[in-house]
């Protein structure tokens, strides 16, 4: 056996074990990114960017239970952007317009919302329809997984998330009625700007409200994600990452286990979803596409698989190129000298910036312990070695 | 004799063509440690796998403990009270030697979901236990207190031997399958492990069944003995009716040595 070590190190540091210094950290994090959207002007284009890449950080940390806790590789992640936008689009907007004889439906809804036909909800309606829209959805792309491991898992979500997209696109065929299912690339516009029923309706020329309501979502879901990490629930995923036959051997059901994994996962991307078409004031169908579920999956690589801070970090930092390096900082030189789009090749930007993780730094930029032990210290998880014991030995 | 525990009637397991397990029928004494013997490629971990129902059985049925648990999950037939080691550790390499301990207990626990995520006081209290739980089943084991909460895969091979009896006997079962447990161990670590059985079994009313090779082991510490060779019972019996069996000693050392 190779694997005994003499190098034993603890798990947790001095900053784990002191808890005013942790405490103290986090406040300071928090007040700092509460305040940050005053530093700017009301419709600056930096709070613009930093609501857009909360909503990322929320698809990220959804995933990231799926594929950095549990260990199924999820490559259609897009779906749930897709069926959160959907059902924004559905309960916010004049679109499902015979809806009560063209009086319109409306609960909750502030400002001039309750006057005008479709559905018209309160958001908080809105964002729980979506968690339990994709939730379900979610369970129902895990089902036809649940017998197979790792490459193939990848498959058939990338093709779940292909068949969500094409219904999105073709979706204006789809009848019921009058009705459409979608409004295909045209994309269902307006959708109802995010509301609570107290207050005027958030809008564009002030994008502070905006910001306040995606990082509160944050702060839930890293809420969420940290109590289920250091839970009987989070122990159940790790154990069947590590290792699923010695996980089913120890009592953990493995159906149920990642089925939860899924719904969950798919949950946060509801939410984020319902929260973007509401923020673009769009739920166009050629957002949905294959590149967009790679685009988050690169968020989570580069921050570390598995590990809540790591992913806040790459989601942001991804965002942040997406909308200042590539266009701004890159493009111009691009232009100037060789008179290309750069925008263009963005994702073969993200590409070669995750091969440079993989060389450089596999782990990801703030990686989770184990995974950090495992990368380096060639702690094998070994997908091929479990599975294939179990037939060898005999 | 006391009464089965586990009852395997005429288990059949086919891989395509190869027949690995041919119509085993094996019975498990209450509170007894019965041993699997027989040359490589026997098919006694497959017979591991079918008890714990990692396989189903091509045919066959079996019974724990009065209730019919061939179709049954793996996590189903571990809640019902067996555990199991393997024969290469499978710890879950980046957790600590606690927290696979914990995983272990995982089908005695009750939160769900919503639960884990409010962390409502009886989950705390419940995770406190399991934690506390663990912690003493560690010791129990002999790992020792400062080892509890390293990554496990830190952990000397004989260390790690100790977590993974510990996660099997976490989940309070009555039935303990211990594949090749002394493998790696030398002479006196095996003498001890033959005395930790004993005690563990004593303890907490166990019925241990035992893959091993190692026949010091085998024949000091089992009661019966039943072997397999090419997927078939060949012998069964107390140790010595199994060390003059004929066929045993065929199935070891060839014909001629019979």
């Amino acid at each position: 056996m190779s694997t005994i070590s003499n190098a034993v190190t603890p798990i947790r540091t001095t900053f784990d074990e002191n808890k005013w210094m942790r405490v103290g950290f986090y406040a300071l994090l928090l007040v700092l990114v509460v305040v940050f959207p005053f530093f700017f002007p009301e419709t600056d284009s930096k709070v613009d960017v930093a609501t857009t890449a909360l909503a990322y950080v929320v698809m990220a940390l959804g995933l990231n239970i799926v594929v950095g806790f549990a260990g199924l590789l999820d490559l259609g992640y897009v779906a749930f952007y897709a069926l959160g936008a959907l059902t924004a689009g559905w309960l916010g907007s004049s679109f499902v317009y015979g809806a009560n004889n063209s009086k319109g439906i409306h609960f909750g809804v502030s400002g001039n919302l309750d006057k005008v036909a479709g559905i018209h909800m309160n958001y908080l309606v809105i964002f729980i329809c979506a968690a339990i829209v994709c939730a379900i959805a979610g369970m129902l792309i895990g089902l036809p997984t649940l017998r197979l491991r790792g490459d193939y898992i990848a498959i058939v979500t990338l093709a779940f998330g292909e068949i969500v997209y094409r219904f999105a696109l073709n979706g204006d065929e789809i009848k019921f009625g009058n009705q459409q299912l979608t409004n295909g690339s045209q994309g269902i516009t307006p959708v109802d700007p995010v509301n609570f029923g107290i207050g005027d309706p958030f809008n564009q020329l002030n994008l502070r409200p905006w910001y306040w309501t995606i990082l509160g979502m944050v702060l839930l879901v890293l809420f969420v994600n940290f109590r289920l990490r250091d839970s009987r629930q989070g122990r159940a995923w790790i154990a069947i990452r590590e290792d699923e036959v010695a996980a089913a051997s120890m009592g953990v059901p493995l159906v149920k286990t990642k089925l939860m994994a899924y719904a969950t996962g798919a949950a946060f991307g509801g939410m984020a979803g319902a929260f973007l078409a509401s923020y673009t004031n769009t739920v166009n169908a050629d957002q949905f596409q294959f590149a967009f579920s790679i685009f988050i999956l690169a968020m989570i690589i580069l921050g570390g698989l598995g590990s809540i801070w790591g992913v806040v970090l790459g989601a942001i930092l991804l965002q942040l190129v997406n909308r200042y390096l590539i266009p701004d900082v890159l493009n111009d030189k691009a232009q100037q000298w060789f008179n290309f789009d750069l925008t263009q090749l963005s994702f073969s930007i993200f590409g070669f910036i995750l091969v440079l993780v993989m060389l450089i730094r596999p782990e990801g930029l703030l990686p989770e312990k184990r995974r950090k032990m495992e990368l380096r210290e060639g702690v094998g998880t070994g997908e091929t070695e479990a599975s294939g014991l179990i037939e060898v030995q005999a | 004799m006391s009464e089965a525990i586990y009852t395997a009637a005429n288990i059949t397991k086919a891989f395509g063509g190869l027949i690995a397990v041919d119509d085993v029928s094996f019975d498990i004494p209450e509170g007894s440690i019965v041993s699997i013997i027989g040359p490589n490629g026997a098919g006694k971990t497959t017979f591991f796998n079918i008890l714990t129902g990692l396989y189903k059985p091509t045919s066959g049925r079996l019974e724990f403990m009065g209730k019919n648990v061939t179709r049954e999950r793996p996590d189903e037939i571990t809640a019902a009270g067996v555990a199991r080691t393997f024969q290469n550790i499978r710890l879950f390499g980046t957790m600590t030697a606690t927290e696979n301990v914990m995983v272990g207990e995982h089908s005695r626990m009750r939160t769900g979901l919503i639960g884990s995520i409010l962390r409502i006081p009886r989950v705390r209290r419940e995770e406190d236990d399991v934690r506390e739980r663990a912690h003493e089943m560690l010791e129990y084991v002999g790992l020792e207190r400062d080892l509890h909460d390293l990554i496990s895969i830190q952990l000397s091979y004989g260390d790690q031997r100790r977590i993974e009896v510990a996660r099997a006997l976490a989940s309070n079962p009555k039935l303990l399958l211990l594949d090749e447990p002394t493998a790696g161990m030398n002479p006196n670590e095996s003498e001890r492990f033959k005395e930790f059985m004993q005690k563990v079994r004593k303890d907490r009313n166990l019925t241990i069944l035992l893959i091993e090779h190692d026949m010091k082991v085998v024949m000091g510490v089992s009661e019966r003995i039943t072997v397999l060779d090419h997927g078939q019972k060949v012998a069964e019996g107390d140790p010595q009716e199994v060390r003059e069996n004929p066929r045993v000693i065929e199935a070891y050392l060839g014909k001629q040595a019979a």
